[in-house]
């Protein structure tokens, strides 16, 4: 029996928080040499299903078999003895320490002598390393390898342990386009021997690239587990959401009007005091959606941080409207009329312990009437948080509730109506989609569209390509805090992307 | 606790994003772990934190070898807390009311500086110093309170206590302005100005120190404060240390604070710099600025509070009481147990005046327990409620990740159900 069971299987796995039913009743079957993607939108269930088969959380009911064997995963370390490997979206590596000293961590080689056998650790990541073409340097110190290389570390972790069975939680959510293309090639050579993966994603057009079968969770039940012949990425949105999602964005023409952003040679430094953003210049006019599109860290955060107020420029200017803002901070820049919405929710776009109408006031706490002289106007407040909810549609949400207790698409449109209801003649967007499920990118994508139509500006800062071709009126790709190219909606990813890699530089610039 | 983590620090990085929600999240600040243990349990783990203090405390009288249960009869008998029970009737209630006075007494104070440090924590900062605030501000109050003999007597009141206001903020303000401006951290810098502070005081009122009395060469101690500048007692007789006025300036004060923190646009900066310094920022607000003001305000319930002990009950100050002065630090575990919000510091307050009071030497009878170790239970009690009050954030976490209520990883699934219902 044991020859044709699979890999795994979990059998009626049911997990209750509380009154809340986190997972129903699942069945999940992943089979050696497969990779089977978990898809659901946010708070469907996959991390809670993933948690129990790592042995964090213990299932109400149902059971666990490993090679057709029922087993009792309790805790990570019986998950890591049968074989089973996960990697996380938030990794867990010591940043001090080097590649190898990662890798081996908790199951060191040792020497005759007791003591650590450095050689032998190196040895054996290099075998793993060039097995599956997970090229990394064992002697690299975690905290200067990029992002990439670091999800190949973890992946190795877990090659070292001999894992057969790998959970990749969003391995994409970090990676740029260039290297999700090197993770799948990885992963093919996984399979190749033997491997199986769980690939948990919400973007439908990777799991269509690299699994064979896909199971759909909504609001913690098993909706439909469906191979990828024959599936769209409609049909898999529709199994996500429910319903029949709008993957592309109707858009109308529109001709742009006066400038409401104009940026003239500006200069940045980031963080570490080097050149992030280098002689830049653009326009973005009332009505139009500027996308600027490039690799994660070619400046594009410093550039924001500088319009917004939030950081210093060494030279240049920024004209809101006409008027200068260089210099002004973040609250004279938000008087002048920008509105950012922030590409980390949590970090700053709110604070998550505020309830929902305080995190609504943040933009506009000290303006009448929401205050007047120093006090708050709390009704006010109240009214116009309720307002917004309704408007936007964040669900679970009342004025009193905690930012924190809502899913991060709704935590999201916080923001963003926030944003908006500033009522910006600028609207920076920062990743406004970024950790969003389909469902809820289908509404930010609308709502930025519809404040182009209304007559604003729109700065979009994104990483993704379908993102930016499908809003942007004008697209401008940003190489190492340069503008290196500026492109129509319709260019080719290619055109793009050889642009986004430097490829272009010195002729556009 | 935890003091040594510097609060502004945010942690996660720009990977906290992706993904489900607070997947995996911890509470950035200490104020935020803070928050989230204030919305946890209302007032029961308050509550049951007091009573396994008293617990362990009844241990530690066992291990004396006296009866706890009898000696925290008599400690409750010293406290006069009894007198607001209607059966209290005759001498039983002469007495109960004599030491509820002074029960009172030292809870004034005790409000303010729970206040000093209460609000600091909204804003994710730690005030260990409420101890030298309390000092400045009873320096500045006993200096002019015993000069500018002849002053009508409110107005030498008012300036007395503006004084010692003023004191306590700019000596706060100090801690607050090295935060904001070179990044010192607060605890390191509050707790330097205590000793600082204590030093100034054993100077001005030590021998031949210029702020010492004017009549006895030989004893350290300030002039008093002259009998119009005394705050007027309302209850009991102000020959046997009757309770003074002071009671409804602290209350005030609590008032004060709970609006300033809810309904004005302050409050909303301190606790969203507090909650998210880098959130705050983005918002426009200056978290520099806040640090400054919010330490200065601080040390303004410190010093008010040293300014109350002074005019109210002390008139003096030797520099044997700054030495052993111990009001301030007991701010610290006011706060806490009262979870930094205004009536929890009140009822703490009135805990901690009525055990300091009740274990006085005065109140408690040696038969029972000895009043020599009566005051140390105090600081026992004391102590174990801090400690408690650290690990109870964490029992409350461990407790409500077994119930799946905000269990970390448990909460995306519960909001995407909630968002459905």
């Amino acid at each position: 029996m044991s020859a044709e069971a699979p890999a795994l299987e979990l059998r009626g796995i049911t997990k209750r928080f509380g009154p809340v039913v986190a997972n129903d009743r699942v069945d999940f079957d992943l089979r050696r040499g497969e990779v089977h993607a978990l898809l659901g939108e946010n708070g469907a269930g996959k991390s809670t299903l993933m948690s129990i088969l790592y042995g964090l959380y213990h299932p109400d009911e149902g059971e666990i078999l490993v090679d057709g064997e029922p087993v009792k995963v309790d805790s990570p370390s019986r998950a890591i003895e049968l074989g089973i490997g996960m990697v996380h979206q938030h990794f867990m590596l010591v940043p001090v320490m080097n590649v190898t000293e990662n890798i081996v961590l908790g199951g060191e080689p040792r020497s005759r002598g007791g003591l650590l056998d450095v050689r032998e650790g190196a040895r054996r990541v290099k075998e793993l390393s060039e097995r599956y073409g997970l090229a990394v340097d064992p002697d690299a110190v975690i905290e200067d390898v990029t992002v990439g290389q670091q999800q190949r570390v973890e992946i190795l972790k877990t090659l070292y342990r001999d894992a057969r069975i790998l959970v990749l939680d969003e391995p994409t959510a970090v990676l740029t386009a260039q290297e999700a293309g090197e993770l799948f090639e990885v992963l093919r050579a996984l399979k190749q021997d033997g491997v199986a993966i769980v690939f948990i994603s919400h973007k439908l057009n990777e799991v269509l690239d690299i699994a064979d079968r896909v199971t759909v969770l909504r609001r913690g039940r098993k909706i439909d587990t469906v191979p990828i012949e024959g599936a769209t990425e409609q049909s898999l949105a529709r199994l996500m959401v429910g319903r029949d999602v709008l993957l592309q964005v109707d858009k109308a023409d529109r001709s742009a009007g006066d400038p409401v952003l104009e940026i003239e040679d500006l200069n940045v430094l980031d963080d570490r005091d080097l050149e992030a953003v280098r002689d830049v210049s653009l326009t973005v006019r009332a009505g139009e959606i500027v996308a600027l599109a490039g690799v994660d860290g070619n400046g594009q955060h410093e550039l924001v941080e500088a319009i917004a107020g939030l950081r210093g420029a060494r030279s240049g200017s920024v004209k809101i409207a006409g008027q200068e803002v260089l210099g002004s901070g973040v609250r004279g820049t938000s008087d002048a009329g920008v509105a950012h919405i922030p590409e980390d929710r949590h970090l700053r776009g709110l604070v998550l312990d505020f309830t929902l109408a305080e995190n609504l006031a943040l933009r506009e706490y000290h303006r009448e009437p929401f205050s007047k002289r120093g006090w708050l106007n709390i009704g006010r407040i109240n009214t116009r948080a309720r307002e917004l909810l309704r408007e936007y549609d964040v669900r679970g949400g009342s004025p009193g509730a905690l930012a924190s207790s809502l899913s991060g698409g709704n935590q999201q449109k916080v923001a963003v109506a926030r944003e908006i209801a500033s009522n910006p003649s600028l609207l920076i967007a920062h990743q406004p989609t970024r950790g969003l499920d389909v469902g809820a990118i289908e509404f930010v994508h609308k709502r930025l569209v519809g404040e182009r139509d209304a007559g604003r500006g729109v700065l979009l800062v994104s990483l993704e390509f379908d993102e930016v071709r499908s809003l942007a009126d004008r697209i401008l790709v940003i190489y190492e805090g340069r503008i290196v190219g500026e492109f129509p909606p319709d260019a080719s990813e290619e055109e793009l992307g050889f642009a986004m890699t430097g490829g272009g530089a010195g002729q556009t610039a | 606790m935890n003091e040594s983590r510097e609060p502004a620090e945010v942690e996660g990085g720009g990977q906290g994003l992706a993904g489900e929600p607070a997947a995996g999240e911890v509470a950035a600040t200490p104020a935020a772990r803070m928050a989230a243990y204030i919305r946890g349990g209302g007032v029961v783990v308050p509550v049951l934190t007091a009573l396994l203090a008293f617990l362990l405390g009844g241990v530690a009288v066992l291990l004396v070898g006296k009866d706890p249960i009898s000696t925290y009869e008599a400690i409750w008998e010293g406290t006069g807390l009894q007198w607001v029970f209607p059966w209290t009737t005759g001498e039983d209630r002469d007495l109960a009311a004599l030491n509820l006075q002074q029960t009172l007494i030292i809870t004034t104070p005790l409000i303010l500086t729970g206040l000093a440090v209460a609000f600091a924590f909204r804003a994710g900062l730690f005030n260990i110093g409420g101890q030298g605030q309390f000092i400045v501000g009873s320096i500045a109050a006993v200096w002019v309170g015993s000069e500018f003999a002849g002053m009508p007597g409110f107005l030498h009141i008012v300036l007395a206590i503006l004084a010692a206001c003023l004191a306590g903020a700019f000596w706060a303000g100090i801690a607050g302005g090295l935060k904001a401006t070179v990044g010192a951290n607060e605890v390191v810098s509050t707790i330097m100005l205590n000793y600082t502070a204590i030093f100034l005081g054993l100077y001005l009122f030590g021998l031949g120190g210029p702020l010492q009395n004017d009549r006895e060469p030989s004893i350290p101690v300030s002039n008093d404060v002259v009998e119009s500048a005394r705050l007027p007692v309302f209850w009991g007789d102000p020959i046997l240390q009757g309770l003074h006025i002071g009671l409804f300036i602290a209350l005030g004060a609590v008032v004060v604070f709970w609006f300033l923190l809810n309904r004005t646009t302050t409050g909303y900066e301190v606790r969203a710099v507090g909650l998210n310094p880098e959130a705050a920022r983005y918002s426009g607000m200056s978290v520099a600025k806040n640090y400054v003001l919010v330490m200065a305000v601080c040390g303004l319930f410190a010093g008010l509070a040293g300014s109350l002990d002074v005019l109210g009950w002390q008139f003096r100050i030797a520099t044997n009481d700054i030495q052993v002065g111990y009001l301030g630090f007991f701010g610290i575990a006011v706060a806490l147990l009262g979870r930094n919000t205004a009536s929890g510091t009140v009822a703490a307050a009135l805990l901690f005046g009525a055990l300091l009071s009740g274990t006085s030497q005065r109140n408690l009878d040696p038969t029972v327990f000895p009043p020599e170790l009566a005051t140390n239970l105090t600081y026992i009690l004391q102590g174990l409620v801090v400690l408690m009050v650290s690990a109870d954030v964490l029992v409350l976490g461990l407790l409500r990740r077994g119930r799946g209520l905000v269990s970390r990883r448990g909460r995306p699934s519960r909001t995407a159900e909630e968002a459905e219902a």
